[in-house]
């Protein structure tokens, strides 16, 4: 058989998945600590402050790259989930259940260290902002497709419906987007210039870091939770039983 | 299959459900009752100011119309799910997408056309400018089968679930969101002379999208939902 086959077919296999993400998951957490501490050195105590925003403009080190891993992680689990219907791989259907808690994490975390930046630059926790807002729909959505996890008693049929309603919620997200941008701009200017290019370097390389080593996070965390959901499905399963008699001796 | 029975298999799944919703009567006037109640609960919690009402008024008559619609979504595909008749759909042979478009038009003809019918007097009692109502009403008109095409996946998927209402609800009202902001902007931009027909425009866009998309994904997930 062709390797890549073989690589394909093999990791749609739960026991094999569940000894190379175990093999994988340290070297990830790993790496994830190691750029995680050199970002946050630099972003905390190297990178210059703002001259208009002072010190809270350290915030932005977990704010953008959480903005950014809520999108990704909605976009990917569109993708897995759009290969797990089509062709019913169980590993996917196992990835999109897990990613889905870390995704609604990491839009939270975006939501909660912006309203703590928006305290002291906008003196308010809250506003209707477009970005804001849409960020909020997404994790509306997030919760929709966990809910709907956790609303059936089969585990596969609740993976499926969720895959299928993060397609749903994925081809929706660029029209909640640009609507809500567009309803924003209709009632009020822009509330601020985004920082865009212009960012200083000493700025951008501890966001640039903070930016890889959230994708670190995301995926030593998701497979953690994947293997944990492969277990309790298959716990009757001869390689659970396997491994567990391993484990005891 | 050819394409005659196709058509008679859509024909006669509308007839159906014409025949069903004329049966029940009272269940078909629950969501407009519904609307008309939320609606009235407007003005009794923020005050009777005909200035305050009329800002409000394109917002809050959307709103209610989400709600009720999302209100008669529930039975959608239940008593059809219950009763097998949805299984015996799905062994018909006839494209499971096409059943789904049938539900779904008949299920905008009985819930979302009387909103459509309804809205002159809630806007009456929210007081909208007149300007607003013709717009409102288009609004309504495009609106309302995005409501009942979205809402239809969610119903779909919720199909075997005991309790799915509130469940449905957070499913498809994030999904709302774009339309809401449309309706109501046009409206607003009606009342005060502005352009609307921009708003107006998208909002066909999305029907068109939904249209084509929409009966599709509800057969997927009514296919899961009677694995």
């Amino acid at each position: 058989m062709n390797p890549i086959v073989l690589f394909f077919h093999k990791t749609g296999s739960p026991p094999w998945f569940y000894r190379f993400s175990g093999y994988l998951i340290p070297w990830l957490w790993a790496i994830f600590l190691v750029i995680t501490a050199i970002a946050l050195y630099l972003g905390f105590f190297h990178a210059p402050v703002d001259y208009q925003q002072g010190a809270t403009v350290r915030i932005m080190y977990l704010h953008v790259p959480a903005a950014w891993m809520s999108m990704m992680i909605y976009g990917l689990m569109a993708i897995m989930g759009f290969i797990a219907l089509v062709w019913r791989i169980r590993i996917m259907e196992v990835l999109v259940i897990a990613s889905a808690p870390v995704g609604a994490a990491f839009t939270m975390m975006a939501l909660m260290t912006g309203s703590l930046w928006g305290r002291p630059m906008w003196g308010t926790y809250w506003v209707w902002d477009a970005r804001l807002t849409s960020e909020l729909v997404l994790l509306f959505l997030y919760f929709g497709v966990i809910a709907l996890y956790n609303s059936f008693d089969e585990p596969r049929k609740a993976a499926r419906a969720a895959s299928l309603m993060s397609i749903v919620g994925a081809i929706n997200l660029p029209i909640i987007y640009f609507s809500v941008e567009w309803w924003n701009t209709l009632h009020q200017g822009s509330s601020f210039g985004g920082d865009g290019p212009g960012i200083h370097p000493d700025m951008l390389l501890p966001l640039l870091l903070m930016a890889i080593s959230t994708k670190f996070f995301y995926g030593a965390n998701l497979l953690s939770r994947a293997r944990l959901i492969l277990l309790k499905q298959d716990h009757r399963k001869r390689w659970v039983q396997d491994l567990l008699s391993q484990e005891k001796h | 299959m050819s394409k005659q029975a196709t058509g008679t298999a859509f024909g006669a799944l509308l007839r159906r459900d014409f025949l069903l919703a004329y049966r029940r009567r009272a269940e078909l006037l629950q969501p407009l009752v519904f609307l008309m109640v939320v609606t009235t609960l407007f003005p009794l919690g923020v005050g009777p100011s005909p200035q305050l009402l009329a800002n409000i008024a394109p917002g809050v008559i959307w709103i209610a119309a989400l709600l009720a619609s999302v209100l008669s979504l529930d039975s959608l595909f239940r008593s059809d799910f219950e009763d097998g008749t949805l299984e015996q759909m799905v062994l018909s042979g006839q494209s499971l997408a096409l059943i789904a478009l049938a539900r779904i038009v008949a299920h905008w003809l009985v819930a979302g056309l009387p909103i459509v019918l309804l809205s002159p007097l809630l806007a009456m009692w929210m007081n909208l400018p007149d300007e607003g109502l013709p717009i409102l009403i288009e609004s309504l008109v495009i609106g309302t089968p995005i409501l009942s095409l979205i809402g239809a996946i969610g119903g779909a998927l919720t199909v075997s679930l005991k309790r799915g209402g509130q469940l449905l609800s957070l499913l498809v009202f994030p999904l709302y969101v774009p339309l809401l902001i449309l309706a109501t902007s046009a409206v607003g931009a009606a009342v005060v002379d502005l352009p609307y027909t921009g708003q107006l425009g998208l909002m066909v866009s999305g029907l068109i999208v939904a249209l084509t998309l929409a009966p599709f994904a509800t057969a997927a997930a009514l296919k899961l939902s009677l694995s």
